[in-house]
């Protein structure tokens, strides 16, 4: 057993052992597992996939005449932001798009530019254009600016997830006799692919099932820059059929996160078109796990041959929520290239990149091996399967 | 010289010898890219050929009389490596395999066995993969 302080003083001391998830995996098989919690106390992890549920607040500071977003309208890069906070406030979502975009009425569309693409540049230092509509008040009498801009010149810039790093996920196929366009990628008829999308045995919350260590507060790498867990995330679903080794079956526990956009990195932040369907925001993250006892310990060894990812059509099944599951496929197999389905020699395809995955479970491990990233005590934990969180479906009238 | 054809054959001529016969007639070599016959008996071809400028011509005159549609591969993808993120969903699109993904997970693309399908210019979220007609 060991505690967190322990382990951030041996940090300090240069003295800590830090591993990568494939690192632990591998060792694990050679090793005697007690010897090796006591041995390792940092197991880090990554994953480089797109969340549309990812956007930036941003604050621009005051023009000289004063001037009210809120309630008005405001375009980056003619990119529609959210301007329903105060003056100079707005959020802006990676799926937003140009009010002039054509969207599917060229099917499949484009998505050229959205707003997954804004803060790639922003991230970037490209000047942007910044355009407000406002309908002019005593203390804010301007009612039209247009102006440029980079990440320099505004004030706050901070990347904020409403949901991401998802612990598991659908293996998308089309069972249906045309091509259809989805936030998983072109997936052809007949079965004519398979698109998952997870770094499997190195994705962070695949390695904690349970969330034993991770909470408000934990702090991250987000994009290149230190990020912190924020809150659960959206659609967060503890309760949800479970394996032997805890992993869940289908998507389970999601993650709020939160960090300074100005420390990021564009290498790690990049915008996402997917054809027929719109845009989409990659970002790297990076989740660092204690090895608190064997237990943890246990968890962050499982291999991709022991993670299934429930294999979902998305011609008809997940459209229309039927919640068929056609099989279950491992992570090992979906890394080969080739998965049978149906008794069908598949080719599969993964939208999360695995080696910018490995990549920054590196980084990761070389920030703390350096002294410069201490582990954090999460300030609180987030409800387990004990307390019947569920994640509902929308309620119809 | 050399160049990629795509040729549709109708049913009638699916089970004629015609690739055989031009590639020893006009002194030809190719390599087959790929090939399926549909559920409706209709062929479809991807080949390269390679051979004398004029012998080649010749050939493909030969083929169409025979009553096989063939096209000339024009156009060429490239890839982009800087924007690529080798996240691997292209390679699943690719039908030739000339999108791959290597031991260390970095994703690559041979253009010689490229036919132009643009699969891969559409599902790129990152659009890595582009046209140069």
């Amino acid at each position: 057993m060991k505690t967190i302080r322990e382990i951030n003083e041996r940090i300090k001391k240069g003295e800590a052992v830090v591993l990568t998830a494939d690192e632990i995996v591998e060792l694990r098989k050679s090793s005697n597992p007690k010897k090796l919690a006591e041995e390792v106390d940092v197991v880090t992890t990554g994953t480089f996939g797109p969340m549309c549920s990812s956007g930036v607040f941003l604050n621009f500071g005051h023009s000289k005449q004063k001037i009210k977003i809120g309630g008005g309208k405001v375009y980056l890069n003619g990119v529609v932001a959210y301007s329903g906070l105060a003056a100079v406030d707005v959020y802006l979502g990676a799926s937003s798009l140009p009010e002039n975009d054509p969207r599917n009425t060229e099917y499949p569309g484009e998505f050229k530019y959205g707003g997954g693409h804004v803060i790639e540049d922003l991230v970037s230092g490209k000047e942007i254009e910044l355009e407000i509509f406002a309908y002019g008040t005593d203390c804010y009498p301007k009612k039209y600016l247009k102006t440029k801009i980079t990440i320099n010149d505004i004030n706050e810039a901070i990347l904020f997830d409403p949901r991401n790093c998802y612990q598991n996920y659908n293996v998308a196929v089309n069972l249906s006799e045309r091509t259809i366009y989805t936030y998983m990628g072109i997936l052809k008829p007949r079965v004519g692919n398979a698109n998952y999308c997870s770094a499997g045995q190195l994705s962070p919350l695949l390695k904690d099932p349970y969330l034993r260590t991770i909470g408000f507060g934990t702090r991250i790498f987000l994009a290149g820059g230190t990020g912190y867990v924020a809150w659960w995330g959206t659609q967060y679903n503890p309760n949800v059929k479970r394996r032997e080794n805890g992993i869940p079956m289908t998507p389970g526990a999601t993650l709020a996160l939160i960090g300074d956009l100005k420390q990021m990195k564009k290498e790690f932040l990049k915008g996402a078109s997917m054809t027929g369907y719109g845009t989409s925001l990659i970002v790297g993250i990076g989740i660092p796990i204690p090895i608190l006892d064997e237990k943890i310990l246990e968890w962050v060894s499982i291999p991709d041959e022991e993670i299934y990812a429930p294999v979902v059509d998305y011609s008809y099944d997940y459209p229309n929520s039927t919640g068929k599951i056609i099989d279950f496929v491992n992570y090992k197999q979906l890394k080969s290239g080739r998965i049978k389905i149906m008794g069908k020699d598949v080719p599969t395809g993964s939208l999360s990149s695995y080696k910018k995955a490995k990549e920054i479970a590196e980084i990761l491990k070389g920030w703390i091996k350096s002294g410069d990233f201490l582990l954090t005590e999460p300030v609180f934990y987030f409800p387990g399967p004990e307390t019947g969180y569920k994640f509902k479906p929308m309620k119809e009238v | 010289m050399e160049k990629k054809f795509v040729m549709h054959f109708p049913p009638v001529l699916v089970d004629k010898p015609i690739i055989s016969t031009i590639v020893r007639k006009y002194d030809l070599e190719f390599n087959i890219l790929k090939a399926f016959v549909s559920p409706e008996e209709e062929g479809t071809l991807v080949i390269e050929l390679k051979g004398k400028e004029e012998n080649l011509n010749k050939a493909i005159e030969e083929v169409k009389n025979k009553g096989v549609s063939i096209q000339p591969i024009e156009s060429d993808i490239k890839m982009i490596k800087e924007r690529c993120t080798d996240c691997s969903v292209c390679v699943g699109l690719c039908p030739t395999g000339a999108l791959y993904i290597t031991g260390d997970y970095e994703v690559k693309f041979e253009p010689e066995k490229c036919i132009a399908c643009g699969l891969c210019i559409k599902g790129c979220p990152t659009k890595a993969m582009v046209t140069t007609i």
